[in-house]
């Protein structure tokens, strides 16, 4: 447009008024310096960590229980170091992570899937979300008995109840947040003339983002988690090893300080990627949409 | 001139040929009622909007204000008569920004030259210029929250204005403001419509209120809607030299006098 546009007297006093108000009502949202961030985001935690390992360090001092029943942290940290290349503590971690990286992977793509294929339709999301919600209850640990049944013990068994265990979540994240899309989005959308796939990835995709990432978090905890169950359960050579198998095995050998070592490890390994993966990215959506703390 | 979104959008084209100063928007016997046992919303509304006409709607609750507005956008349909609007499509803006909240304030007026298949190369200019209309030049990096509530709107205006509609749709648009953002909101609207008219590309607006002195304010003609079912009352033609103020005798004068006729509208009801 040409700016050959006469300013009535007004406009000067106008751009004043509103970089006035500009100033005075815009909030700016100022985040503290990078190290302090870190101090304050890590310090709580880990002081808890530290004083959980305190109490256990006294508890087994005090002799609650004998030492082959309650081992102390340091115990357990010998049969880490003890145990790693005698029990082949670092391949059963590869398995189990390469497991889940594959398990999650497939969840995340079947259940963005079926999300997708539900975002389309009101009728169908109302269709398929009890369902969803229904599976999403049941402890994925209960289709292991029925997988070894199909499938004998095979890694077939381990990525079904993983994929069981996964999918409703990831689906229902996605479910979610095209159902919580404000209306007014979809309106203004349709009025911008985004319409069909679009206005799909254009709006509603974007505006459920942040329930999808959530859906995907606890995905990754429920893949976990239906992971350990399997291989807990689902014991053979053929399979390969597992940090699950590592843990049956220490049962087995009643090696108590193994068993600790290992549900540390499993705890530890989740942990670890709720926060290198899930965390930031969840910070990072919210804070640009000024969405507060999660 | 683009393809209309429905049937009964019928295409600029037509009415072009009619007169040279085709309305921007004509309404033509158009009633809605939602279900066949209620009573109708819209009953018979006859209404025509100039080219680059500022027009105020005004009424009390139920009067179909929005619902006449999202007829007029495409957003839904009259159960009867015949809505044309030139272009076949008109721009809307609402109490709330509405402004995607994933997108900076740029990148919200990018996205509807995008979605109007603007070429990539002049989005980013364009909509920096669009901003600058509204004086944000300097917040366009900006996110939504960082933006205050007169900020939004004024983002929504130029994602609004990226449309290159010859239409714009306004529902109460600065009612959730403060007296003061809204009063330069005010100015904002007029000096915009004010600039489209001078650039040769005349913007049509209908502003629904239920705010009389506003209406008076801002109007061209005021008209007002009845309630259940809403029908045109009464319009008046405002007859005050632009920039007005809402303070001025005149404004109070005729904001008065369609204040009463709104009264005694509700009356009826009681």
């Amino acid at each position: 447009m040409p700016e050959e546009v006469v300013r009535i007297p007004t406009q000067r006093d106008l751009a004043a008024l509103e970089a006035g108000l500009d100033a005075l009502e815009a909030t700016g949202t100022p985040r503290s310096e990078p190290l302090r961030r870190v101090l304050r985001a890590l310090l709580p935690p880990v002081l808890a960590a530290a004083a959980l390992l305190g109490v256990w360090d006294l508890l087994v001092l005090a002799q609650v229980k004998p030492g082959w029943v309650l081992p102390g942290p340091g115990d357990v940290y010998d049969a880490l170091r003890g145990d790693w290349s005698r029990y082949g503590i670092g391949d059963a971690l590869w398995g189990s992570i390469s497991r889940a990286i594959i398990g999650f992977g497939a969840s995340v793509l079947l259940g963005t899937l079926i999300g997708l294929a539900a975002a389309g339709s009101r009728t169908l999301r109302a269709a398929v979300a009890p369902l969803l919600s229904g599976l999403q209850n049941l402890p994925s640990v209960a289709w292991v008995p029925i997988a070894i049944m199909w499938f004998g013990i095979t890694p077939a068994t381990i990525y079904t109840v993983m994929l069981l265990g996964a999918v409703p979540s990831v689906a229902i994240g996605l479910i979610d947040g095209i159902d919580q899309v404000p209306p007014i989005f979809r309106r203004v959308g349709g009025n911008l003339g985004a319409r069909g796939l679009i206005l799909v990835r254009r709006i509603l995709l974007p505006a459920a983002l942040p329930a999808y990432v959530s859906g995907l978090k606890q995905g990754w905890a429920f893949s976990w988690r239906s992971l350990m169950a399997a291989e807990l359960i689902a014991v053979s050579p053929t399979l390969g090893p597992g940090i699950g198998q590592t843990l049956e095995l220490a049962r087995e050998n009643q090696d108590m300080a193994l068993a600790f070592a290992t549900v540390l490890l499993i705890l530890g390994l989740g942990v670890l990627v709720n926060l290198v993966a899930f965390g930031p990215v969840e910070r990072r959506l919210r804070h640009r949409r000024g969405l507060g703390r999660a | 001139m683009t393809t209309s979104t429905s049937d009964f959008l019928e295409r600029a084209a037509s009415s072009a040929l009619v007169e040279a100063s085709a309305p921007a928007v004509r309404l033509e016997g158009v009633c809605k009622s939602f279900g066949n046992a209620a009573p109708p919303v819209l009953d018979d509304i006859d209404l025509d909007v100039a080219a680059g006409e500022l027009l105020c709607v005004l009424g009390a609750s139920g009067c179909g204000k929005s619902t006449l507005l999202n007829l007029v956008a495409g957003l839904d349909r009259p159960s009867a008569g015949r809505i044309f609007v030139d272009g076949g499509h008109a721009a809307l803006m609402f109490q709330e920004s509405a402004l995607f909240p994933w997108l900076t304030a740029a990148g919200n007026v990018e996205l509807a030259l995008r979605l109007r298949k603007v070429p990539k190369v002049e989005r980013r200019e364009e909509a920096r210029r669009l901003l600058s209309l509204v004086r944000l030049d300097g917040a366009a990096d900006k996110r939504v929250h960082e933006l205050s509530g007169g900020m939004r709107q004024r983002v929504a205006m130029a994602r609004a204005l990226a449309q290159n509609s010859a239409v714009l749709l306004m529902d109460e648009p600065f009612a959730a403001l403060d007296a003061i953002t809204r009063d330069v909101l005010h100015e904002e609207l007029i000096s915009l419509w004010d600039g489209n008219a001078r650039a040769g590309r005349p913007l049509a607006i209908v502003f629904v209120t239920h705010n009389v002195r506003e209406a008076v304010r801002l109007g061209q003609r005021v008209v007002l809607l009845s309630s259940r079912p809403g029908r045109v009352a009464r319009e008046w033609t405002v007859d005050l030299p632009q920039p007005r103020r809402i303070e001025d005798s005149g404004v109070a004068n005729l904001a008065a006098e369609i204040t009463s006729e709104l009264r005694r509208e509700i009356s009826r009801h009681a």
